[in-house]
């Protein structure tokens, strides 16, 4: 091969290279809005039918919450199912829940046709996060929803002076870049822990993978003992006080919940599968503590 | 010892202590941040009052160590200074449990709470450390001419040790230890140095 026939090879896989990426550019996104915030910019996207949140350019690290445009009500994420899964199937009949996070709010939006009756709180950092998740989420916080803006360990401090109790708490605070620390520690689990009703349950969304899968394991086994660990690209995690529901407890409450279910697009025999107690990371891995807390560099 | 020898190893402790005060204060700014976050959270507010309170203090201890220059300078008060720096860091372990929590109750206010926290915990130690370096200049400068030269390259170490002391305790020292073992490690490098400088000023004349 001589170098004319070689160049024209690069240049010809140069362009195909750049078609390809303009041509997925075209199907790609179109950005919808973008709000300024104290701490980020929250934006929202739109690509095939899927409206999604996101704090990064072209949700580059990750989507903080979808909505099918079609069907506003689907689950389009799966973590919703697995934390819904985690919420229903563990009580019978939760009415003070917790929410710490809010992303485009699909999980309390679920929760005020799911279970009618319950409150919830929410607790968000972020007045803008609130603001788009009300204007393209169709995130409603009128009564019983209510929303907090707090940090959510100050929130947790407070209400634990003030007594208050949860059935349900779920915590929902992290994206794929930047950990709130201070939520991932062991006195902050204690904290939560005393927040709990008898038989009260946590469910956490957590991370599958990195160095920080193991820590946050020994962390959370730490304060809870045995939980659920439920996973698919996100981790969530689900204990209860007084020790974890049997498996057949958990199958009994999803039957009840099938019908209902099924307009989110949430499978109850697949919701189901979820649910492993095994013990699959390395129990010495150092638990994190407010002393020992670097969750963002164990993340990679 | 030569009179020439002897200066010029007081110039190096000097340089020496400017560039661990620029660590020192850096890396208690970075676990100040973590120190307030059980309490304060970890808001823009939290951050925004600790470094508001770090760099008030530093201003206020340059204009006080200038001043303090004037009367009878050595390199033995240099030292006290960091000893003094060091030894007011201490009461951070104490007070970052119960009275942080109390104090966190009565100013509810996330941006006041964090900033009185900030000022209680951090400001005198800070305030020692900025009286360093316009110290140092003192001691360093020799002449008019120099005098300049001489306060750069003084810049340069503080500020360079300030950069190291940042990268260091954010992307490695709270990844191998506790926060508190950490802080603790900074006053115990403080007090070695102060001693040294001590030692100097007595031995070496």
């Amino acid at each position: 091969m001589n170098l004319r026939s070689l160049l024209r090879a690069l240049l010809l896989l140069l362009t195909a290279s750049l078609g390809t990426e303009l041509a997925m550019g075209q199907s790609l996104m179109t950005q919808v809005h973008s709000e300024r915030s104290l701490y980020r910019e929250v934006l929202v996207y739109e690509q095939d039918g899927l409206r999604c949140m996101c704090f990064t350019r072209q949700c580059r690290i990750g989507r903080q919450s979808c909505i099918e445009l079609r069907n506003p009500q689907r689950f389009a994420l799966n973590y919703t199912r697995m934390m819904l899964a985690g919420t229903l199937f563990t009580q019978d009949d939760p009415r003070r829940i917790l929410i710490i996070g809010l992303g485009g709010g699909s999980i309390p939006t679920a929760l005020r046709t799911l279970l009618p009756k319950a409150q919830v709180e929410v607790v968000e950092i972020d007045p803008a996060v609130t603001k788009v998740a009300k204007r393209f989420f169709s995130f409603n916080d009128d009564a019983p929803t209510h929303v907090t803006e707090a940090d959510g360990r100050v929130f947790v401090k407070r209400a634990v002076r003030e007594g208050r109790q949860y059935d349900v708490i779920l915590l929902d605070a992290f994206d794929h870049e930047y950990i709130p620390e201070h939520l991932l520690t062991q006195e902050f689990l204690q904290e939560v822990k005393s927040l709990l009703a008898p038989r009260g349950v946590i469910v956490a969304n957590t991370f599958s993978s990195s160095k920080l899968y193991d820590h946050e394991s020994t962390t959370y086994a730490s304060v809870f003992g045995t939980f659920y660990n439920l996973k698919r690209e996100n981790r969530v995690i689900v204990a209860r006080l007084g020790g974890l529901p049997p498996y057949a407890e958990i199958a009994q409450r999803a039957v009840q919940f099938e019908a209902a279910l099924k307009p989110f697009g949430a499978d109850v025999p697949s919701m189901l599968k979820m649910f492993a107690t095994e013990v699959d990371w390395d129990t010495k891995a150092r638990v994190l503590t407010d002393q020992y807390s670097p969750a963002n560099l164990l993340n990679h | 010892m030569s009179a020439a020898g002897v200066a010029r190893i007081h110039q190096r402790l000097c340089y020496v202590m400017a560039l661990w005060s620029g660590f020192f204060v850096m890396g208690i700014e970075l676990l100040g941040g973590r120190l307030l976050a059980p309490n304060f959270g970890s808001s823009i507010y939290v951050w925004g009052a600790i470094i508001s309170v770090f760099m008030l203090a530093l201003s206020l201890g340059y204009l006080a160590g200038g001043r303090w220059s004037l009367q009878s300078p050595s390199l033995g008060r240099l030292s006290l200074l960091l000893l003094v720096a060091a030894l007011t860091a201490l009461p951070v372990l104490p007070l970052t449990g119960e009275p942080l929590e109390r104090l966190a109750i009565a100013l509810p206010d996330p941006r006041f709470g964090s900033l009185t926290a900030a000022a209680l915990l951090f400001f005198v130690p800070t305030f020692f450390s900025g009286m360093v370096s316009p110290y140092c200049v003192r001691l360093l400068v020799d002449g008019d001419g120099t005098s300049g030269r001489r306060a750069g390259q003084l810049f340069f170490v503080s500020t360079f040790g300030s950069a190291a002391g940042t990268i260091l305790t954010s992307f490695y020292l709270v990844l191998w230890f506790e926060v508190n073992s950490i802080l603790l490690s900074l006053v115990a490098i403080s007090m070695l140095l102060a001693a040294a400088g001590l030692l100097a000023q007595r031995t070496l004349r």
